[in-house]
Parts: structure tokens; C-alpha cells; sequence
């Protein structure tokens, strides 16, 4: 078989996986398309412990390890990440990711008021001066 | 000693790949226009795999897209057998569609996730998104069919990924990660419990303020001045009764899903062990 | 004590005592009327040591350098030649009078201990100037004496006549000391000195190379200083200050610091021709017009002003034709005389409640009241209108007949126009002088109509002042006209026979023309009643001066000009009296000439500022601002959108990497 073909699979699975985390909204379908882009990697590792496999003299099967761990891995963090979407959820009565702005440039309007009556402030003084 | 030679052999490999027609392989004679029949299948598995991907990370409906997540782990599962890894692929079929969808359908339901279509299950990010997914998808593609079309898997002779293959190498070359791993797991579990937890003393810490902080040292200390009679644990919930009950629910269901992935992990770990 | 000792202290003992009157000026108020008067006549005794000593034989030259000053050194030098000599008795003799006067006429006033002090450092700074052998030290003492001046002017400042008219003398004369100190730096570099004597030196050894505009430049100065036409318009406005402020800046010292320096610098000016004549066209327009003004002014001592800039014009009237002893002469009987009259003018103005010759033209009986004023004034009078034999007479004749000495050809010092420009213009303005000071005397003291008020006896101090200077204003140039010539250049003082049967005789036509026209109008003043009074007649003469200058705009229209009838000046004057009363509109023409494009131009400049530069501040504060509102918006908080810019940044960087890597 080529190896082309899984790879092609693979990397066409992790973009899928991709867009996913990027356009998704609610918090747990984000965490599906995680799911997906690590199974893409796990394809890729499999496919190529298996062509290695046969064309080098001898191998280690490090592909399927690192697979069986990426897998543990991946359980754990859905475990992680479920636990975290829920306190979030029970805090904030919302799994949605784009309402969890808390890091936006929230004060603008008020500043350009300051900035506006500063300006004013410093006409009026340069005017009695 | 022999991983660094394989890793060195395959970046050996991809440069030539990528520079054309480099270290002319035996597979030279196999050509993509007359596909053996593994080819056929994996070809058609990966289409309904890559189709039920797409599926899911579109779908407005979002138990929809767990269950064609469902699908679109199976089909791997299905490739792992067509490129004769059979251990990783039942543990695939173990793990991913036995536990970590359910847990997906669970936190679907826990944080009241809307059945049948939500319109806004897409965020204005979405163009944007696209337009990342496709050029990467593009680039990725690129690079990869030009390093690898020419690369030949030899599936014939003895399965490279049986399981006893698999476990030899696992116990004699990956004992030491393996073990780590498990502390890993471990360290994972306490700490969906204690995420669990902390989510649940938050709102009676916010009621009570600093008296909940020697609470259950306190009602520790009581039980203990009462007897072993005293059933364990009962003060502490009528001493938290005026808290929200429905929040209380809710940490349950919290906790016995963390259990629920605990249990996930073991079955992983199980799984890994056997 | 050596002559050079004494010397020194001349300048230093007034220093000291206005440093101790400021000092001590608000703790121990007993100490200040000690303190002002007792280091001023210390320093005329002082003075008049140092010019007994002297007594008119080698100029006495001492220098010491503090600290060396670069190519062109500085030194603290004395330069005492007669002419040095007697005007610093001059000097240290009015001052003294002053300070003396100052003490009753400013008995009451607040504001006495810093009065007293300014008029003492004033005192200090111009009795610098005349010993001084430094033009740097020279200059110093110049300066001060500005500064002094504008804050004597304003000493009245609640009023705003005085605020403007401090600010007015200040500017003015800062404008003349502009070119001034360029011409002293030219001076210098070219003369390789700041020592008069070398600069003298220099001269004779014709080592300057840029006489004329280094002498034109010079002249800005003296002329700012010593207000003469086109610089002279600050002097009349300047009687806003107190009366003995004007007695001793506006009369003997600082308007004669200008005239005493070119006395001093003589051989510079004379070096170029064309300073000589600017110098005569300056004496001669300076003193008619100056003399016109005078005849129809109303404010009594705007009047003596006016009066003041055209006997400087007769002093540089001198000067210009070289005669040096003639100006110096008639400075020393001007700085008497006029002194005398600017003090008895304050005690007039005190008697009477009002500055205003209308009013005073109405009131009978004045001289009665204050005799002693009006003896002394009337010898001041016949002294300004040189009336033999008076000091004024000797002094004017010695200026005609030097002028007279230059047409007939005898001398080399300055040219035949120069001459004949200060002889016809000084004849002229005998006329006149003799026509404003009949005038003053008859309106003043020859009133008829009411009662003039009764405001008491002036102070002892006020009085007696006045007869200490009556004595020099009467005898100073009949006694010393042949001795003079020993102390100053040597030249012969004694009037010649032409110009003083001419100059007497205009001066008594002038006198008497004036006295007819007066008898004409007088009829009419019974029937325009006119005047007005100081509202607080029982405050002391500070008081009532200033209040009589504040009310004269509003009771008469004008600060200068009052619209009587029965003005002799103005039938004289006809068509002319309008224009005369207002300065010649001199001041509307500066406005228009320089005020206004002044104004225009900061106008322009703060619009410029305000509309155009601001514009880029703001630009430069505005663009970083909007660029950081940009930027912000990319903080949308959104984790979705940041991963989508990583990523993409992070494929772009990997087929980057990929195509160069294959070297596509």
C-alpha cells in the first residue's frame, strides 16, 4: 500500500480536527475536534511503525507505543477538560467559548472620554494662561 | 540506540522524498492508477472516515456530532486493521467509542446542550477558520504527497502490529514511560476529582465566607467526639442544606462523572496492561 | 582717606543705604527717613571733597580688574576729570534735596521705605555712572537707573496712568539700550577696551574703524535715555510718578546720564560727521517741538516735561556743534533750576488740589499761600526763559554762542550745518521757552476767582529745599562761568555780545508777547468756569498728587490737555495748539507703526501656534492613539480568534520553510 494514502488521511482528518477547534462555539464539540486531530496523529504514527516495520532490519515499534500512550494521553485530557468545562459551565451558566472574554480590551469608550476631557481641560487651561 | 537510527532513518528518508526521485525503492513498480484491493478498501473506509470528520465539526445538531464522531473513530479503527495494527485498533474501538464518547455525551447533557439544531453552534470565527483549515490542509497535503508518493508499505508476511509484537516491544524497550504514564493517569484523576470539588465549594464558600474553611475539620472533629455511630458525612450536608440545592445536583453529577472518566482510564490503563 | 577712597564711597554710601533701607525698611520704620537722607548728603560732602581735591587739575584714574574677562577685559575703574567732578556734586546735591523733600511730601505714604530706598540705590547708580571709567561698569550703573525709573513711575500703580506710563518709559528706553549696548560692544572690539581712556585713546590715534554706525548706535541709547526726539515720548508720561521722583530722574540725573556720556565719549561722535549732524537735526526738532508741546500743555508738570526734553535738546545742541563745556554747563544750571521747579510744582500742586494750570488760572490768591514757592519758582521761571542774570541765561548763551562759534567758521570740531541748525533752532526755542514759562507763571500764580483753598503750610522740609536750590539757580552761572573753563576742556564760557542781546531779546519778546495775549484772554476766564480738585485736601502731597493726576482724564477729557479758553497758549499757538497739547500725535503714530503691526504679528504667531503647530502635537498624540485603538481591537478576547492568527502564522512559516528548504 502507499504510504501516501494514510498520510493524505491523516492530514486531511487533522485539518478537519482544525477548523473544528477554530470554528466551533460550544466547548465540548471543541473538544471533539481535539479528539479528532489527535486520532489523525495516531494514524500517522501507525502508518508509519508499520512501513518502518518492514523496510528497516529492525525496529522498536515506536510508533505503536507512542499510539497506546498518545491515547492514554488523550483519555486523561478529555477527563481534564470535561471537568473544566463544567465548572465553567456551573460558574458561568454558559459553555460557549466566545463569551469567555475575559482578557478583552474592555475599557475603550471610557477612555477616549478621558482622553476627550483631558484635551478640553488643557485648551482651557492654556487659554487662562 | 536503535530508536535514534530509526527516527534518523526516516528524516533520512523524507528529504529525499521531497527532492524527487531520490533513492529509487523497490516500490518504484507500484503505481496509483492500478490499486491492490487494501488500497481499495482503505481508500473507501478513509472517505466515510473523512466524511463523518467533516460531518462533525459542521453539524449544528451537537449529539449529532458526537455519534458521527462515533463513526468517524470506528473507520479509524478499521484502518489501523487494514494496515495490520489489530492492538491499537481494538484499543481504539475500546477507549474512543466506548468511553470517551459516552463522557462527550455526558457533558453534552450536564451543561444542558439544546437537542435537535442550534443555530449558533458556529462562531463568527468560522471564516476565518476555513480559511486556516484549508490552507493547512493544502500545504500539508502538498508536502506530504510529494516526500511520500512514492513510499511502499509492504503489509504482506507477519502482522506488524499484533499483539504480541505490540506487548514485547511495550515491556521491553517502554517499561520505564509506560510505568510514568500511569502516575500521569493518576495525577489526571486526583485532578478532575479536586476540579470537581473546588466547583463545588465555590458557591458555600461565597455564601458562608471563611467559616467553610474549617467546616470539615470541625465536623471531622465532631463525628469523631461522637462515636463512629454517627454516620459520616451528615452534619457536613445539613450544615450546607441552605445552600443551592440544584447547584448541589450539579457537583453531583460532576462527581459521578469524574468517576465515570476514572473509571475510563482504568479501563485505558486495563487495556494498555493486557 | 586718598581722593581714590573717597571716590569710591561717593557711589557706595547710597548703595549701602538703600541696602539697609529694604532691610530694615518693614521692622524698624523709625530708621528709614535716617537711612535715606543721611548716606545722600554724606556722599554730597563726600562729593564735594572729591571735587575740591580734584579741582579741575589730572583726571584722577584708578582701576583694578576682579577677575580677568577674555580678549576684552573689564575693570572697576574711576575716571574723575572735572566734568566728573561737578556733576556728581550736581548729582549727590539734588539727590539730597530730594530725599530731604521726600520726607514731608511722602510723609504718610505706605509704601516710603522702598520708595526711599529706590530713589538711594538710583542716587548709587547714577553717581556710577559718572565716575565711572568702565563702559561696562558705566553701563551697569545705566541700567539700574531703568529699573529704578520704572519702579519709581509706578510708584502711584493703583492708578492705571501709572502702571501705563512705567511700562511706557521702561520699554522705551530699553528700546534705546538695545542698540546702545551693540555700539558699546562695537566700541569695545574696536578700541580693544572698555576703559574710556583707551577708548579715547584709540580715537585720537584714529584706531576706529566703524565710527559712524558704532556712533549712530551710541546715539539710540542717549537718546532713549535722555529723551530726545524720536525717543522722548516716555518723559511726559513719566510725571505720572511722584513729583520729587520727577524733580530727580526727569530733571537732573538720569535724562542726563545720556548727555553726560557723550560729553564723556565726545571724540567718538566727532569722529564721524554724520553723527554730528543726526546729533544737530535730533537738538534741533527735539527742542522746537518740545518747546511747542510745552506751550500747550495743561498739566503743570507735563509742562516742565516738555520743558525738560528741550533743555536737553540745547544740551545736545552743544554737543553737536563740540562744545562739551557748554553742555555740561548748562546741565549742571538745568539740573538746579529744573529740580527746583519740579519741587516748587509739588508744592503748588499740594496747595492747590489740582495739577491742572485751568484750574489753578482760577483760583486767586495761590501765590499768597505759598510764598516761598512762588519767589523760588518765579527765579527758576526767569532762569529756564534766560533772563540775565540768572544761571540759566550764562549756560543757554554758552550753548548759542558755541553754535554761534561754528558758523563763523572757527573751529574744526563740527560741520557749518550742525551749527546753523542748533543756532536757529535754539533762538526759536528761546521764544517759546520764554512764552510756556510766562505762561506757567502767570496762570499759576496769576489767578483770579475763587479763594484758592487753604490745605495748610507745607512741611519745613518741603519749603527750605527749595531756597537751598533757588541759590545755584540764581548765581550758579554769573559766579562761575569764569572758572568753569579750569575745570572742564579750558574753553572760554563768557557770553558773547550777538547771542546774548539776541537771545534776551527774543526771550523778552517771547515773555511779553505771552503777557498781552494773556491780558486778551483773562476776560474770558471769569465766564468759563473750570476745575477740579483733589477729593482728600488734607492728606499729604502724595496723596493729592496722585489723585489730581487720576482725575485729571476724567474732569477734562485728556491727561495732557484741558479745553479752556482763556489759555494763552492756545491763541498763540492757533491751529497748531490741538496737535501740540497731544505730543504731536507722536504716540499715535508709534501705534500705528509699531503697536499695531506688533499686535498683529502675535496675533499671527498664536494662531500659527494654535491652528498649526498644535496641530502636529495633537497629530502626534491623535496617530498613536488611533493605531493603539486598532491594535485594541485585535484584543477581542475571543481564544478562538488568537489560535486562528497562530495558526496561520504558523503555516505560512512552515511553506516558507518548506520552499526554501527546497530552494523553490
Amino acid at each position: 500500500m502507499h504510504l501516501a494514502y494514510p498520510a493524505v488521511l491523516s492530514a486531511l482528518l487533522f485539518c478537519t480536527g482544525l477548523y473544528g477547534v477554530l470554528a466551533r462555539r460550544n466547548a465540548i464539540l471543541v473538544l471533539m475536534s481535539v479528539e479528532l486531530m489527535l486520532n489523525a496523529v495516531n494514524l500517522n504514527l501507525v502508518a508509519f511503525d508499520v512501513w518502518l516495520s518492514k523496510a528497516a532490519e529492525e525496529t522498536l515499534h515506536s510508533g505503536q507505543a507512542l499510539t497506546l500512550f498518545t491515547i492514554a494521553i488523550a483519555a486523561a485530557e478529555i477527563g481534564i477538560g470535561l471537568a473544566i468545562v463544567l465548572a465553567v459551565h456551573r460558574n458561568r451558566g454558559t459553555a460557549d467559548i466566545d463569551k469567555l472574554r475575559d482578557t478583552a480590551e474592555g475599557h475603550g469608550t471610557e477612555d477616549t472620554d478621558r482622553d476627550a476631557l483631558t484635551a478640553a481641560e488643557a485648551e482651557k487651561a492654556e487659554a487662562t494662561a | 540506540m536503535s530508536l535514534a537510527a530509526t527516527t534518523g532513518g526516516l528524516a533520512a528518508t523524507a528529504p529525499s522524498g521531497l527532492t524527487g526521485r531520490g533513492a529509487a525503492l523497490a516500490a518504484e513498480t507500484h503505481g496509483f492508477l492500478s490499486p491492490t484491493g487494501v488500497e481499495i478498501a482503505f481508500l473507501l473506509v478513509g472517505l466515510v472516515t473523512f466524511g463523518a470528520a467533516i460531518v462533525t465539526v459542521t453539524t449544528r445538531q451537537l449529539v449529532h456530532a458526537a455519534l458521527w464522531l462515533v463513526v468517524a473513530l470506528g473507520g479509524l479503527a478499521v484502518e489501523y486493521l487494514l494496515l495490520t495494527a489489530e492492538f491499537i485498533a481494538w484499543v481504539q474501538v475500546l477507549i474512543y467509542v466506548g468511553s470517551v464518547v459516552v463522557l462527550l455525551l455526558f457533558g453534552l447533557m450536564l451543561t444542558r446542550a439544546p437537542i435537535g439544531r442550534s443555530p449558533d453552534a458556529d462562531s463568527g470565527n468560522r471564516w476565518a477558520a476555513l480559511t486556516v483549515a484549508v490552507a493547512a490542509a493544502a500545504a500539508l497535503v502538498w508536502v506530504v504527497v510529494d516526500a511520500f508518493r512514492t513510499t511502499w508499505i509492504d503489509l504482506d508476511g507477519p502482522a506488524a502490529g499484533s499483539t504480541q509484537a505490540t506487548g514485547a516491544s511495550l515491556f521491553q524497550n517502554w517499561v520505564l514511560p509506560f510505568e510514568a504514564l500511569s502516575v500521569l493517569l493518576l495525577a489526571a484523576l486526583v485532578g478532575a476529582i479536586v476540579l470537581s470539588r473546588k466547583a463545588k465549594a465555590e458557591p458555600t464558600g461565597a455564601a458562608g465566607g471563611r467559616g467553610d474553611t474549617p467546616g470539615p475539620a470541625r465536623t471531622a472533629g465532631r463525628a469523631l467526639a461522637g462515636g463512629p455511630a454517627a454516620g459520616h458525612g451528615t452534619p457536613g450536608r445539613t450544615r450546607r442544606d441552605g445552600a443551592r440545592a440544584d447547584a448541589r445536583t450539579d457537583d453531583a453529577r460532576a462527581g459521578r462523572q469524574a468517576d465515570n472518566a476514572g473509571a475510563g482510564d482504568k479501563a485505558g490503563t486495563e487495556g494498555g496492561d493486557r | 582717606m586718598t581722593t581714590t577712597t573717597l571716590a569710591v564711597l561717593v557711589p557706595l554710601l547710597p548703595f549701602l543705604g538703600a541696602a539697609a533701607g529694604l532691610l530694615l525698611g518693614r521692622t524698624a520704620p523709625g530708621f528709614v527717613r535716617p537711612l535715606a537722607v543721611l548716606p545722600t548728603l554724606a556722599s554730597l560732602v563726600l562729593a564735594c571733597l572729591v571735587a575740591a581735591r580734584q579741582g579741575g587739575g589730572r583726571a584722577i584714574d584708578a582701576a583694578t580688574g576682579l577677575t580677568p574677562t577674555g580678549s576684552v577685559p573689564i575693570e572697576l575703574a574711576l575716571h574723575i576729570d572735572g566734568f566728573a567732578a561737578l556733576t556728581a556734586v550736581l548729582v549727590a546735591l539734588v539727590a539730597t534735596c530730594v530725599q530731604i523733600y521726600s520726607t514731608g511730601y511722602l510723609r504718610e505714604d505706605p509704601r516710603y521705605p522702598s520708595y526711599a530706598a529706590l530713589v538711594s540705590l538710583f542716587t548709587s547708580a547714577m553717581l556710577l555712572v559718572v565716575y565711572s571709567g568702565d563702559l561696562m561698569v558705566l553701563l551697569v550703573g545705566w541700567e539700574i537707573m531703568g529699573i529704578c525709573s520704572y519702579f519709581l513711575v509706578g510708584h502711584y500703580w493703583e492708578t492705571p496712568e501709572a502702571r501705563a506710563a512705567s511700562l511706557k518709559a521702561f520699554l522705551v528706553t530699553k528700546l534705546g539700550d538695545v542698540p546702545f549696548l551693540i555700539g558699546l560692544f562695537a566700541l569695545a572690539t574696536d578700541a580693544g577696551s572698555f576703559r574710556i581712556t583707551e577708548v579715547l585713546g584709540a580715537v585720537a590715534s584714529g584706531g576706529l574703524d566703524h565710527a559712524t554706525p558704532i556712533a549712530l548706535l551710541l546715539l539710540a541709547g542717549v537718546a532713549g535715555k535722555s529723551a530726545q526726539f524720536p525717543l522722548h515720548t516716555w518723559l511726559p508720561d513719566a510725571m505720572a510718578g511722584p513729583t520729587p521722583v520727577s524733580a530727580l530722574i526727569h530733571a537732573a540725573t538720569m535724562v542726563a546720564a545720556g548727555v553726560y556720556f557723550i560729553a564723556r565719549l565726545l571724540p567718538v561722535f566727532e569722529a564721524s560727521r554724520t553723527a554730528m549732524v543726526v546729533l544737530a537735526v535730533m537738538a534741533a526738532v527735539t527742542m522746537t517741538g518740545s518747546a511747542l508741546a510745552a506751550l500747550a500743555q495743561d498739566d503743570i508738570k507735563r509742562v516742565l516735561a516738555y520743558s525738560t526734553i528741550g533743555q536737553l535738546g540745547y544740551m545736545t545742541g552743544a554737543l553737536a556743534v563740540g562744545e562739551r563745556s557748554a553742555a555740561v554747563f548748562h546741565l549742571l544750571s538745568h539740573g538746579a533750576f529744573k529740580a527746583l521747579l519740579f519741587l516748587a510744582a509739588g508744592v503748588i500742586i499740594h496747595a492747590s488740589g489740582t495739577n491742572s494750570l485751568a484750574a489753578m488760572s482760577r483760583m486767586r490768591n495761590l501765590r499768597d499761600r505759598i510764598p516761598d514757592a512762588y519767589w523760588t519758582m518765579t527765579v527758576a521761571l526767569l532762569a529756564l526763559a534766560a533772563i540775565p542774570p540768572f544761571s540759566g541765561f550764562f549756560s543757554k548763551e554758552s550753548v548759542l554762542g558755541a553754535a554761534e562759534h561754528v558758523v563763523g567758521g572757527h573751529t574744526e570740531h563740527a560741520p557749518g550745518a550742525a551749527g546753523w541748525t542748533v543756532l536757529l533752532a535754539g533762538l526759536l526755542t528761546v521764544l517759546l521757552t520764554a512764552a510756556y514759562a510766562t505762561r506757567l507763571w502767570l496762570l499759576a500764580f496769576r489767578g483770579q476767582g475763587a479763594e484758592a483753598p487753604d490745605h495748610g503750610r507745607q512741611p519745613i522740609a518741603m519749603n527750605a529745599v527749595l531756597w537751598v536750590l533757588a541759590v545755584p539757580s540764581l548765581a550758579l552761572g554769573g559766579l562761575v562761568f569764569r572758572l568753569l573753563p579750569d575745570w572742564f576742556d579750558g574753553r572760554d564760557l563768557t557770553p558773547t555780545l550777538t547771542t546774548s542781546v539776541l537771545g534776551t531779546g527774543v526771550a523778552l519778546v517771547g515773555g511779553i508777547v505771552t503777557y498781552a495775549t494773556w491780558r486778551h484772554t483773562t476776560a474770558l476766564a471769569a465766564r468759563v468756569p473750570l476745575g477740579a480738585v483733589a477729593a482728600h485736601p488734607e492728606g499729604d502731597a502724595g496723596q493729592i498728587e496722585a489723585e489730581a493726576i487720576a482725575s485729571h482724564a476724567p474732569a477734562y477729557g485728556d491727561v495732557a490737555h484741558a479745553p479752556d479758553p482763556a489759555d494763552p497758549g492756545r491763541l498763540l499757538l492757533g491751529p497748531l495748539h490741538r496737535p501740540a497739547a497731544a505730543g504731536f500725535h507722536l504716540d499715535a503714530v508709534y501705534t500705528a507703526l509699531f503697536v499695531r503691526p506688533v499686535r498683529a504679528g502675535a496675533s499671527l504667531v498664536r494662531f500659527l501656534d494654535r491652528e498649526v503647530v498644535d496641530t502636529y502635537v495633537r497629530g502626534a498624540g491623535a496617530l498613536p492613539r488611533w493605531l493603539g485603538a486598532a491594535a485594541r481591537r485585535a484584543q477581542t478576547g475571543n481564544v478562538q480568534t488568537y489560535v486562528s492568527a497562530l495558526l496561520a502564522g504558523t503555516v505560512v512559516l512552515a511553506v516558507a520553510v518548506v520552499l526554501v528548504a527546497t530552494g523553490a
